[in-house]
This record gives structure tokens, C-alpha cells and sequence, in this order.
């Protein structure tokens, strides 16, 4: 039940992810992050250049620290001191990429079902109706994605993200290469993702507009580093709204 | 026109088996030298890519040399090769193909390499996050989007296979039926008096095989790119 906890573990369908990194990028920045998240939808807010790719690229396994360690879940995904650096096909954690990333030479029910594929998992019309349904890509499934639009390429990124049941899904500013108005028409999915509940996300924007929307926890980044957590109220001082 | 004789036929069929074996043979070779070359840091790279374009700017007749000093009977490697596995080059049609497909290599590897090279590599890393491990990646998304360069390579290798006359011949010499290839049967046919109407044949013949591979490699290439960028 939603809000019960046993052991000390986050509630149902909520899973509790530990990052607690270092990283030298380049020869004048230093990336230094700590925080847990254990929210349906946590925000990595910062300017760009703030190290919040960075960061996400770590939990991906994309990326590897110089120091610290990340868990998932009580799983130990990256210890520096401990030697554990489990692979990223291993993670089980789903990523929506700023730019789709979507696989051109493949259609695009194949690039949806890549990742069941993969994992070896079995083939679930259900899961994927459901998917389909929720972000409305259904006309979409035998085009190639060289022939979709900015919004409709986010939408099948997300599809295919989701598709491989995913612990953790990881989005990258999935709104920043589109315009405003686009934007307005997928930020109704990514709420419907989060109401869904089935799988937890981190949120990475710049946009406080759209951090507001979805995200009910917020860590903050400036420069390499966490410089606040808190929730989305905590966007209410400083900045402006750049979406509205 | 077309009356050939029985043997200029068989120095065609040959060709077209020399330049097909070296080819398919030469293939998976060229495709790992090119990601090697594409994709590795390592110490003697420059070397390893100096050395893959010898044959390209080498005289035929020297790298013909070269294959005849390793692979040949007496030679070490060849006598090894006969002894062991049975494998024999010198004056059969495998040691055509063999100088054929290494005359052709450094042609195959930069065309592989250059769409190997185009790749996005982020593809990659979306494929990692799905759970591909490295092998499944490379199956399934670096190998079909080097496809249009792996077309290319394979017909280019083809090509030039088709046309190879002076490493062939040095190497295997020019022996009918067996390592007598278009090429070398237009250059026996021009030393005989009375021989330049049978070359001219064969010579339109090899400009129709050639032009032929051409197209080809024009049409599966464009069709290659066309699935990628989403027809």
C-alpha cells in the first residue's frame, strides 16, 4: 500500500537510488554529487553545464566515477573502493535520451521491443498495448523513425525505454530539442508516465516550468555540485519561468 | 562476337570464382582491420594502417613477389601451410585469389572504415541501456549501420579483384584453367599473332562484368542508405 513502509524501504512501486559521485570533467570541473532519491519523480535541476548529464550517465553506467558509489534498490551498482562496476546492459535502468536516440535502421515496433528483446524477456502484448496507448504512438509503429516528428520521436524514446520494465527511468531534458509548442503537447504524457506509477523517474531539465510539472522532489545542481534538495517549491525563488 | 573459345570461357569463369572466393574471404578480415583501425588506441596503429595500404601503392609485381617468398612451396610458411592443413597457393587458383584479395584489402578496409567512422556512437550507449552487451550491439547496430560502407567495400574488393594481373602473375603465374584469370588471358592472347580479336571479347566482357559490379554496389548501397534514414 502507497505510504506504508517495511524495513526502512520506500513505499510500493517506489525503489530507493543512492548516487554519491566524483568525477574530474575536464581540467577546470569538478563534479561532487551526493543525494537519494526515493520520490515517483525527482528532478535534476541546474543550468546547463551544471553536470547533471553527467550525473544520470553515471547511474546509467554510461559514465564511471572517479570515486563513490551508487545502489539501487540495496543492489550496489558502482563502488569505487568495493571494485563493483556493473555494466550498463546489466543495470536494468531505462534512459530517454535529449535526442531520442532512436534506432534508424530499425522500425519503429522494433525499436519499442529492442529492449524486451534484449533482456530476454518474454513478449507481453499487454505491457505493450498499454505503452503504446498511454503515448498515443499506435500509427506509428511500422514507420521508421527518420520519418517522425521531434514530439513523436520523444514519445517512441520513451516507449522504448519504458518497454524493457525498466527499475529506474532516467529522462535527459526528453523536451529540450523541441519547440514550445510541442513541448506543451508532451508534457501531458510525461505526467500520465508519472501517474502511472509504475516506474520511478529522474527528471533532468533546466526548465523550472516543466521540473514544476512533473517532478515532486527537486535536487538541485550548480557547477558539479548538489547545492539544494527539497521540493518543488524550492524553484519559487530564484528563477524565472521560462515555459509559460 | 560471342563464339569464345572453351578456354577464354573458363579464364572468365575463374575469374569470376577468384574475385568472389577473395572477396567473401577477405570480408570479415576487412571488417574487424577496419574497426580495429576505426575504433582502437593502441600502440603501432599507424604501423598496422601503413601496412594494410602497402598493396596500394606497392608495384603488383612486388607484392606478387612477396606472396611468392611466403607462401610459396619452399617457403616456410607455405611448406607449413601444404604440410599441416593441405592448404596449397603456389600455381593454383587459391594463391590468385589470395593475391587478389590482398591486392583488394586496402580498398575494402577504407570503405568499411569510413562508415564505421560515421557511425553515431551513441546508438551504442542507447543499446547498452537496453540491455545489449557489447556483442548483441555490434550485431545489431554497428554491423547493419556500416552497412552501406560494407556494400562498397565488398564491391570495390570485387572489382579490383576482377582486374588484378600483376601480383596474380608473379605470384601464380599464368597457367590455363587454373590461374589463368581475364586479365592474364588478354595479356597471353596479345602476345599471339592473330590473338586481338579474342582479347578485344575478352576485354568487353570484363568491362561489362565490371560495370555491372559497379551498379550494383551503387544500388544496394543507396537501398542500404535509404532503410537507414527511413524510407
Amino acid at each position: 500500500m502507497a505510504g506504508t513502509t517495511r524495513n526502512g524501504a520506500p513505499p510500493r512501486g517506489l525503489i530507493m537510488l543512492v548516487v554519491q559521485v566524483e568525477k574530474k570533467l575536464g581540467d577546470a570541473f569538478f563534479l561532487k554529487a551526493s543525494f537519494t532519491s526515493a520520490s515517483r519523480a525527482t528532478a535534476l535541476f541546474g543550468a546547463s553545464g551544471a553536470g547533471k548529464t553527467s550525473v544520470i550517465n553515471m547511474v546509467a553506467g554510461l559514465l564511471k566515477p572517479d570515486r563513490g558509489r551508487i545502489e539501487l534498490d540495496g543492489e550496489v551498482l558502482f563502488d569505487e573502493a568495493e571494485r563493483i562496476d556493473l555494466p550498463a546492459f546489466r543495470r536494468r535502468i531505462g534512459y530517454v535520451f535529449q535526442e531520442g536516440r532512436l534506432f534508424p535502421h530499425l522500425s519503429v515496433r522494433r525499436n519499442l521491443e529492442y529492449g524486451r528483446w534484449m533482456t530476454g524477456q518474454k513478449e507481453d502484448g499487454k505491457a505493450l498495448s498499454h505503452v503504446v496507448e498511454m503515448l498515443d504512438i499506435g500509427h506509428l509503429l511500422d514507420r521508421r523513425p527518420g520519418k517522425l516528428s521531434g514530439g513523436e520521436r520523444q514519445r517512441v524514446a520513451v516507449g522504448r525505454a519504458l518497454l524493457m520494465r525498466p527499475r529506474l527511468l532516467l529522462l535527459d531534458e526528453p523536451l529540450a530539442s523541441l519547440d514550445v509548442a510541442r513541448k506543451r503537447d508532451i508534457l501531458p504524457y510525461l505526467e500520465r508516465l508519472r501517474d502511472d506509477g509504475q516506474v520511478p523517474m529522474i527528471y533532468v531539465s533546466h526548465n523550472p516550468a516543466e521540473v514544476k510539472r512533473i517532478a515532486s522532489r527537486v535536487v538541485s545542481l550548480d557547477a558539479g555540485n548538489v547545492v539544494a534538495t527539497g521540493g518543488p517549491e524550492l524553484l519559487d525563488a530564484a528563477h524565472i519561468d521560462m515555459l509559460a | 562476337m560471342f563464339d569464345l573459345s572453351p578456354q577464354d570461357w573458363t579464364a572468365v569463369a575463374l575469374s569470376l570464382r577468384v574475385a568472389a572466393v577473395s572477396t567473401v574471404v577477405a570480408l570479415p578480415f576487412g571488417i574487424a582491420i577496419a574497426l580495429l583501425l576505426a575504433r582502437g588506441s593502441f600502440w603501432g596503429k599507424s604501423l598496422l594502417d601503413a601496412v594494410v595500404h602497402m598493396p596500394l601503392v606497392l608495384p603488383p609485381v612486388v607484392t606478387g613477389y612477396l606472396l611468392l617468398i611466403t607462401f610459396g612451396r619452399k617457403a616456410p610458411l607455405g611448406a607449413f601451410l601444404a604440410d599441416h592443413f593441405g592448404i596449397v597457393f603456389s600455381f593454383r587458383w587459391t594463391g590468385a585469389a589470395l593475391a587478389c584479395g590482398i591486392m583488394a584489402f586496402p580498398l575494402m578496409v577504407r570503405a568499411i572504415r569510413l562508415s564505421v567512422e560515421a557511425i553515431d556512437r551513441r546508438l551504442e550507449d542507447a543499446a547498452a541501456t537496453l540491455g545489449a552487451n557489447s556483442s548483441w550491439t555490434f550485431i545489431t547496430v554497428t554491423l547493419p549501420l556500416a552497412l552501406p560502407g560494407i556494400i562498397a567495400g565488398m564491391m570495390l574488393a570485387f572489382a579490383r579483384a576482377l582486374g588484378e594481373f600483376g601480383a596474380t602473375i608473379t605470384f601464380v603465374s599464368n597457367i590455363p584453367g587454373e590461374t589463368q584469370t581475364i586479365s592474364a588471358a588478354i595479356y597471353t592472347l596479345i602476345q599471339v599473332p592473330g590473338g586481338d580479336a579474342d582479347a578485344l571479347k575478352l576485354v568487353v566482357i570484363s568491362l561489362v562484368i565490371c560495370f555491372a559490379a559497379l551498379l550494383a554496389s551503387e544500388w544496394l548501397a543507396r537501398r542500404a542508405m535509404a532503410r537507414l534514414h527511413g524510407a
